[in-house]
């Protein structure tokens, strides 16, 4: 597994950052099983546990984005197995549209990405860490939408 | 806002503290902005961890606490107790940074994983700057219980739950109740006839005047929480009327269609109308719709002019019948591994080729055989029989990749019932290990070896194929390290169990989590084994793992008391993180009334604006993420709260 972390790693020495919602019921437990497992990921995504995938907001995203996110996940329960009975069918139609406006905007495809983790898929978890973040440092920085600060 | 909080970072031993910075993590966050106490500290969950952090909440009167340790999953509750029982400030304002599970323990790189952290902690900081004290909700409880499974299992907790006088509805999808456990002959280590032990709990089930049982019945929907769900039951039409009819057995005589008989693991065959066996609750005949020629009098009806009781009824209908509870325990068993994985050993191709179930028949005086071993294809007594473990199991490349735990002791079992039928014959066991932990266990295998002379060979099967009459077991012995080859007229598999398709459904229906092999997932492995993650729903039996009849009824007794603990209260108190709307920014839109899963939302009087069912709520936010005027928020998950930990994640 550490040898995955080294094939991840970029010449420039770019580490993106990125900002992982995960839904309480299983996605945030998945992280946990693949803790337990001690599965290595990359450590470059920071998760914040939300109620559910279809808490989120569009806002998030767009915040995340403005504030220098390199990517955004949001992660959710396999559809129609909502712990909500059917949040993450919301967050499914949600993230399809935001998906559209990133791409109007001209954002690149691959910085905002929905995944399907249950509480028992600790490998499929850092899987899609692992592979989000090779995608990311593949892209670059992103600029689009980051506030210009002083 | 809250101005003083307090950081409490973990090292948890070694755990954290060995690839995260703890101390520089918690130096780092004493800097931040309202935050005025910050120290880290060996084991936080211990004695003297927690008393600091009582100690520390009162002298700095801090209002609001941070934990930077493991997976709320399992500290959230102890370290919110210190804060209001130690600490005297309301739990609710208190979070965990959880840097064990999502940081420390998959992270290698120190100095990365410490960024991590801080990020982590800091989130939880301005998360816990916006938190309010809040109180939990009582809600009155229903005091009924939803059993679904009648295997061993379920028929335990439901006599449990009954006799503590709690009012059980136990739901079988099959006929009768009894489950697997009926189906076997001897049960190890003590040889006892399962029969004659399980049939007395049968029998009570029925007369218990707590338990309604419900057979030919599936839970099709569950709704509510717990204390208070909602259960709709399907209930299939069965023709038969169980008051009245007799158990004459003339129906079935005069009934012209024949099946495979599920009892016997299609060894024998029954009719269309037909009792499972002589024993089964409810005693009574019933009517298989699927094999019946056509529940028409004009088409056949021969049944219904025989039975001089008049049970027979062709114009009765499936019920939907729908219960209030208070808790679920959900104990829906085991099936075999599917034989046609198992092409190599010809199962399914050779008639001498049997499951485990299906020797269990053999054996049995209740049988087709009525207790004599005898071969399927010829009905000869079988001189050598071939026993192969592990078919299925322990075999991560192609088959399942866990041990299914009791083929070694049914095994031995097999091969000792086999002799005592057959005291001439040859039993042969093909094993990769010998698993017997558990009172009598051991000594039960040794004796098999020793006394019944069932010979052990620690090795594989390659394959199993017929050459005439006989079944050819092709094999190693990877002690003395030669290959084996034995002509046997019979042989056995220990196929390994998996999780049963009522399993699969009911986590379906229920939503509950499963694990990677498809059982119910336990809240957790070692101090939560019967409890799923959902509130007011328990776990028995080999849904949730493969176990053997002993700790099936451990694990039913256990998730009773578990529901008699839950339910023994008057009220049960629902979480306070309920949604709560800004009545200045709602314009009465009624998408949050739309969006809302559990129906809690509606439009009140007087200005006609979004109104919350605290009780119903469930907090699960979706109605934030739909209000278009950021005019609803979850408390202490409100969006003020995100966006300032989005910020604390990305450094800005």
């Amino acid at each position: 597994m550490a040898k995955v972390e080294q094939t991840a790693k970029d010449e420039t020495g770019f580490e993106p950052k990125i900002v992982a919602f995960l839904c309480k019921w299983c996605s945030s437990a998945g992280s946990d099983l693949a803790g337990v497992s001690r599965l290595q990921y990359p450590s470059n995504a920071v998760p914040i546990t939300i109620m559910c995938s279809g808490s989120m907001s569009p806002m998030f995203v767009l915040s995340a984005f403005n504030k220098g996110a390199d990517g955004v996940l949001v992660s959710g329960c396999h559809p129609g197995d909502c712990h909500y009975l059917k949040g993450n069918f919301y967050a499914r139609r949600k993230i399809y549209l935001v998906q559209k406006l990133l791409q109007f905007i001209g954002l690149e495809n691959d910085r905002f990405r929905m995944s399907w983790v249950s509480a028992a898929e600790g490998a499929k978890f850092a899987q899609v860490m692992h592979d989000f973040v090779t995608d990311i440092k593949k892209i670059g920085p992103q600029t689009r939408l980051k506030a210009k600060r002083p | 806002m809250t101005k003083r909080t307090g950081v409490f970072v973990c090292h948890c031993g070694n755990n954290i503290a060995a690839t995260v910075d703890v101390v520089r993590v918690a130096e780092e966050l004493g800097r931040e902005e309202g935050v005025v106490y910050s120290k880290d500290y060996v084991y936080m969950c211990s004695d003297p961890g927690q008393s600091t952090m009582a100690k520390a909440i009162k002298e700095n009167k801090l209002d609001g606490v941070v934990v930077s340790c493991c997976s709320p999953t399992l500290h959230e509750k102890t370290f919110r107790d210190v804060t209001e029982e130690g600490g005297g400030l309301n739990s609710f304002r208190c979070e965990i940074a959880n840097i064990r599970e999502q940081c420390a323990w998959v992270h290698s790189d120190k100095p990365k994983a410490t960024e991590k952290a801080l990020k982590i902690t800091k989130a939880a900081v301005k998360r816990v700057q916006h938190n309010q004290s809040l109180t939990p909700i009582g809600v009155p409880v229903t005091r009924k219980v939803l059993v679904i499974g009648g295997g061993i299992a379920g028929i335990q907790a439901s006599l449990d739950l009954a006799n503590a006088g709690f009012e059980v509805i136990l739901v079988e999808k099959n006929p009768t109740v009894g489950g697997h456990m009926i189906q076997l002959s001897e049960t190890f280590p003590t040889l006892d006839c399962s029969q004659c032990i399980l049939s007395p709990k049968m029998v009570e089930i029925s007369k218990h005047k707590n338990i309604k049982l419900l057979t030919q019945a599936e839970v099709k929907e569950i709704s509510g929480f717990v204390g208070n769900f909602k259960a709709k039951i399907h209930q299939k039409a069965v023709y038969v009327d169980p008051e009245t009819c007799k158990i004459c057995d003339d129906c079935a005589k005069v009934c012209p269609t024949v099946v495979s008989n599920e009892y016997d693991v299609g060894l024998t065959s029954r009719r269309a109308i037909f009792i499972p066996f002589a024993q089964a609750i409810p005693a009574t005949y019933t009517l298989d719709e699927s094999a019946c020629l056509g529940l028409n009098p004009v088409v056949c009806g021969k049944c219904a002019e025989v039975c001089e009781a008049g049970a027979i009824n062709y114009d009765m209908r499936p019920k939907v019948i729908t219960e209030e509870i208070g808790a679920i325990i959900v104990a829906t068993g085991f099936d075999l591994y599917g034989k046609e994985n198992l092409g190599e050993y010809g199962m399914g191709r050779y008639a001498d080729v049997l499951d485990g179930l299906q020797f269990e028949r053999l054996c049995s005086a209740s049988g087709p055989t009525g207790g004599h071993v005898l071969r399927p294809s010829d009905h000869k007594e079988p001189k050598n029989v071939v026993f192969i473990q592990c078919a299925g199991s322990r075999d991560p490349e192609t088959h399942c990749a866990y041990c299914s735990k009791i083929c070694c002791m049914y095994t031995a079992k097999h091969a000792t019932l086999y002799k005592h039928h057959v005291p001439d014959g040859q039993a042969y066991v093909f094993y990769i290990d010998i698993r017997s932990g558990g009172k009598g266990y051991e000594e039960f295998v040794q004796r098999s070896m020793e006394r019944d002379e069932v010979m052990y060979l620690r090795g594989r099967v390659s394959k199993v194929y017929e050459k005439s009459g006989k079944m050819i077991v092709l094999g190693v012995d990877t002690i003395s390290g030669k290959n084996v080859e034995i002509e046997a007229d019979m042989v056995v598999l220990a196929l390994a169990m998996q999780p049963s398709q009522g399993t699969a459904d009911a986590a379906k229906t229920l939503k509950i989590g499963r694990d990677k092999d498809g059982f119910l997932a336990e809240a957790h492995p070692k101090l939560r084994p019967v409890e799923s993650v959902t509130g007011g729903i328990f776990l028995a039996g080999a849904a949730q793992a493969p176990k053997d009849i002993p700790e099936t009824v451990c694990q039913a007794s256990a998730a009773a008391s578990k529901v008699i603990q839950l339910l023994s209260k008057d009220e049960l108190m629902h979480s306070p993180t309920v949604a709560k709307v800004r009545l200045s920014h709602c314009t009465g839109c009624e998408m949050c009334v739309q969006a809302c899963p559990y129906g809690a939302i509606d439009l009140g009087a007087p200005s006609n604006k979004a109104r919350v069912n605290d009780v119903l709520c469930e907090g699960c936010g979706t109605c934030q993420a739909v209000c278009l005027r950021a005019a609803i928020d979850v408390k202490n998950v409100a969006q003020v709260q995100i966006h300032d930990m989005i910020n604390a994640c990305l450094g800005v």
